[in-house]
């Protein structure tokens, strides 16, 4: 069997854990431990006339983000609630040349007795720890909710279904 | 018998009138519980599951 150009599936699991370091430097992080990652919502666009959005340009968490404000309401904190993280990130090969790196929080992101009257579609994944930096955009139908809890369920932790997956392929 | 928390305090449900829904795309998987005190919204709790979620590829980058 001839050798196969690939990349290497275990790398893509490392990426998660800041185990590599292609910069010409150090790479200055606040903090060599374990980072926290929480989870902000923000109001929706849709049917507006903004036209800026949350998107794969975000890159940090911020009370306002490329124009879009983050909710506001009882019981919600600004920057959301802390991301439970129990599992470290996995990595998989699927063939000669695919792979995936995967991690998913191992709780649901939860928002507990809040009022949030103006809607929102969209949470945003975020490293507290290193500036804030953003990891992912998310979004579901547009939602309020009243004296109620706010609950987003995560996925089973797979290489096809986790919640941040890198791949190749 | 139970004890729902409600933007006029706590209340019993027996006396809130309740009513459910659901989303279910190729997206998400939402359910919804409303209950009304006299017609007034009171209590809204909203569950969602994520059907997709972002990835990044990789292909591309590899072949330079």
């Amino acid at each position: 069997m001839a050798n196969t150009q690939s990349m290497c599936s275990s790398f893509l699991g490392q990426l998660m854990s800041a185990t590599h370091n292609f910069s010409s430097a150090n790479v200055s992080r606040s903090s060599n431990t374990a980072d926290t990652f929480k989870a902000a919502l923000y109001v929706t666009t849709s049917g507006t006339t903004t036209t800026t959005s949350l998107c794969a340009s975000v890159t940090a968490y911020s009370a306002t983000v490329n124009g879009v404000a983050e909710v506001s309401g009882t019981n919600y904190s600004a920057g959301g609630v802390v991301v439970t993280n129990g599992t470290n990130p996995q990595s998989n090969n699927s063939s000669v040349t695919a792979g995936q790196g995967y991690w998913t929080p191992s709780a649901s992101i939860v928002y507990t007795n809040v009022t949030l009257s103006t809607a929102f579609d969209t949470m945003l994944l975020y490293n507290s720890t290193q500036s804030n930096a953003a990891v992912a955009v998310f979004t579901f139908g547009a939602q309020t909710v009243t004296a109620g809890t706010f609950t987003l369920t995560m996925p089973s932790n797979t290489s096809t279904t986790a919640l941040i997956r890198l791949q190749t392929t | 018998m139970a004890i729902i928390t409600t933007t006029k305090g706590d209340i019993d449900d027996s006396l809130l009138t309740h009513q459910t829904g659901s989303l279910d795309n190729e997206d998400e998987y939402t359910t919804w519980d409303e209950y009304y005190l006299e017609g007034e919204l009171v209590h809204r709790s909203v569950h969602v599951t994520l059907k997709k979620t972002p990835f990044t590829d990789f292909t591309t980058a590899l072949m330079g």
